[in-house]
């Protein structure tokens, strides 16, 4: 049934955006960027690679040097570590951040925002409220509340970033389930009997999927980011709990004026990368689904 | 439009009553035992219940509450657990300091963004357009504290440019040392701005009123400041307004990095010393701020575009 409607219209919404995404070489080129990361992330995370980051290999600070392998590259830290595992570990802590607390922001944003604009009345209005309310507190002070509140370290980070993130998605889908709602072919679910969570979740959901997709790559790009402020503050990572990239750089605000640069260089370089393919990857996706929107 | 007003102001209450509600709840319940907090891992039954007391804790919840919304409106948050002193007096010092700091910098990093932010979309599509735009998502995709670091590594440490970090009250003497903090906020603002900015014009730029002034034979000069620049001043203004209240709370990584002591650098040190007292009334007085700047943006909003239904 569905397969003979696709074919009826010729080209469904994904297969166009998917022939757009592969026809934009900066949408491809991010996209395998992305993967490489997660490929690092992944073996990292199996103890594949870099598993010994903990081991002092050499005297404290050395300076990056090219004989010696690969592990003195990027020269070692005050303990001795290798700069260039620490770096690969923090590979895998951005990308463990970003997919933790995008998966508890966005099923949140999809659910109140799904809610809110399919039944609209007073529980439109609650659900509002509750957005409104997270969004007036200044970001920065509501993730120390909730940090101050659970305690630190990195899985309180990935609450405290869930909880405040997923205002902006909330309200996006709201905005497509007001406008899909009075649709025809919900109407025609309706008639052919389908409960409200199956016309919310098996008729709309699908038309509003894109936003969703759209919105997880974005998160990962805040993630990344606030891990490093975050950490700084001394909220994010804890020491003991792993590498991470703000723990390089928020050490390297006392060791720059001692000439250690390395840390902070290997620690933007990997960065750098993987935050331009996903912020870039998310410009991609939101042409690919709307063209119009094209800026 | 007065009932608009007066309708939007009282929007107004259930917002701030849930904000401080979250917040009661996060400090006093999801935070566990306050008390507890404050009187540390070796304290006595009866310390703890002496603390308890002073604190209003053995009352219900919705005293305590009450407690917190008399706080509020007398503007009264108590005193800092770290310094003991006065948290108003700390909020009122520290608002006037960090506002000197980011004031001038705002004005001068939105300025200087919205021209950029013209100019490209003016140039949609041509090389300079794809070239500052993708500089920008890349300047974007570095830490802030990368530049900050950086910024104070280089152009304080190694050249001798600026003071490194430091603060001096005068008005005059402080701005010494604000030069290099305000030379790194225009770093860190003008990439995000100049995109903003950018996607306004364009939004404006393709309506069907430009169209109509071009076919009338209007030069580009005309339409771009007469009709375009004041159709995009509504959403500009408004983003302004509600950028306000930011700049009293100041900067938190500019202010702990040069050693100014504003609001931002208050934050930063009651995170340090977990003073939670201080967070907390830090908090209430950042959100009232911008849930009443946010009411001024919606009124200006529809005292300026006669198209937004005042229902």
């Amino acid at each position: 049934m569905r397969y003979l409607a696709s074919k009826v219209r010729g080209n469904s919404l994904w297969s166009d955006a998917l022939r757009r995404l592969l026809d934009d070489n900066l949408a491809v080129f991010s996209f395998l960027v992305i993967v490489a990361y997660v490929v690092v992330a992944g073996l990292a995370s199996f103890h594949l690679i870099a598993t010994h980051w903990q081991d002092s290999i050499g005297a404290s600070q050395s300076a990056p040097q090219l004989s010696g392998g690969i592990n003195h590259w990027m020269g070692l830290d005050i303990f001795g570590r290798s700069v260039f595992q620490k770096t690969i570990q923090g590979a895998y802590t951005a990308l463990y951040v970003g997919l933790v607390s995008s998966l508890i922001s966005i099923p949140i944003g999809v659910l109140m925002g799904a809610l809110a604009g399919y039944f609209g009345g007073w529980v439109d209005d609650l659900i509002t409220w509750i957005y409104t309310t997270i969004s007036n507190i200044p970001e920065i002070l509501l993730l120390v509340s909730i940090a101050f509140a659970l305690g630190k370290g990195i899985e309180t980070m990935c609450i405290a970033l869930g909880m405040t993130s997923w205002v902006g998605l909330a309200r996006l889908i709201r905005a497509e389930f007001i406008k899909h709602k009075n649709r025809e072919y919900v109407a025609a679910a309706q008639a052919l009997g389908a409960s409200n969570a199956r016309r919310i979740f098996k008729h709309i959901f699908p038309n509003v999927l894109h936003i969703v997709i759209i919105g997880f790559s974005l998160r990962f790009v805040v993630a990344i980011k606030s891990e490093v402020v975050l950490t700084y503050l001394g909220l994010g990572i804890e020491i003991g709990e792993g590498s991470s990239w703000g723990l390089m750089i928020s050490d390297a605000a006392g060791e720059l004026v001692q000439g250690i640069w390395w840390g902070l260089a290997s620690a933007t370089l990997a960065m750098f990368p993987i935050v331009l393919a996903f912020s870039l990857f998310t410009d991609a996706l939101r042409d690919a689904f709307d063209p119009k929107l094209r800026t | 439009m007065f009932a608009y007003i007066i309708r939007r102001a009282l929007y107004a209450i259930p917002i701030m009553l849930g904000t401080t509600f979250l917040l009661f709840l996060l400090y006093n319940f999801v935070g566990g035992d306050p008390a507890l907090v404050k009187a540390g891992k070796h304290a006595t039954a009866e310390t703890i219940a002496t603390i308890r007391m002073e604190m209003g804790l053995d009352q219900p919840w919705y005293w305590q509450y009450w407690d917190l919304l008399k706080q509020v409106v007398q503007f009264d948050f108590g005193r800092s657990w770290a310094t003991n002193l006065k948290i108003t007096d700390m909020v009122a010092e520290g608002a006037g300091t960090s506002f000197s700091l980011t004031f001038p910098a705002f004005v001068l990093s939105t300025s200087f963004s919205l021209l950029l932010g013209i100019f490209v979309a003016v140039k949609r599509g041509t090389w300079i357009d794809k070239g500052m735009v993708t500089i920008a998502v890349g300047a974007q995709s570095i830490s802030v504290l990368v530049y900050i670091l950086a910024g104070q590594y280089f152009l304080a440490y190694k050249f001798g440019w600026f003071p490194i970090s430091g603060y001096e009250p005068g008005l005059l003497e402080r701005w010494s040392y604000f030069a290099l903090p305000w030379l790194i906020w225009l770093f860190l603002a003008v990439a995000p701005e100049m995109r903003f900015y950018r996607t306004i014009f364009l939004d404006e730029l393709y309506q069907d009123y430009v169209r109509t002034a071009k076919s009338k034979g209007l030069d580009s000069k005309t339409i771009l400041f007469k009709h375009v620049l004041r159709n995009a001043l509504i959403p500009i203004l408004t983003n302004l307004v509600i950028s306000l209240p930011f700049l009293i709370l100041g900067s938190l990584l500019l202010e702990s990095f040069f050693g100014i002591p504003g609001l931002g650098g208050l934050i930063v040190k009651a995170i340090g010393n977990e003073d939670r007292p201080v967070i907390y009334a830090l908090t209430v007085v950042g959100t009232i701020a911008y849930v009443i700047f946010n009411l001024i943006s919606d009124i200006l909003y529809a005292v300026v575009d006669p198209r937004v239904q005042l229902k």
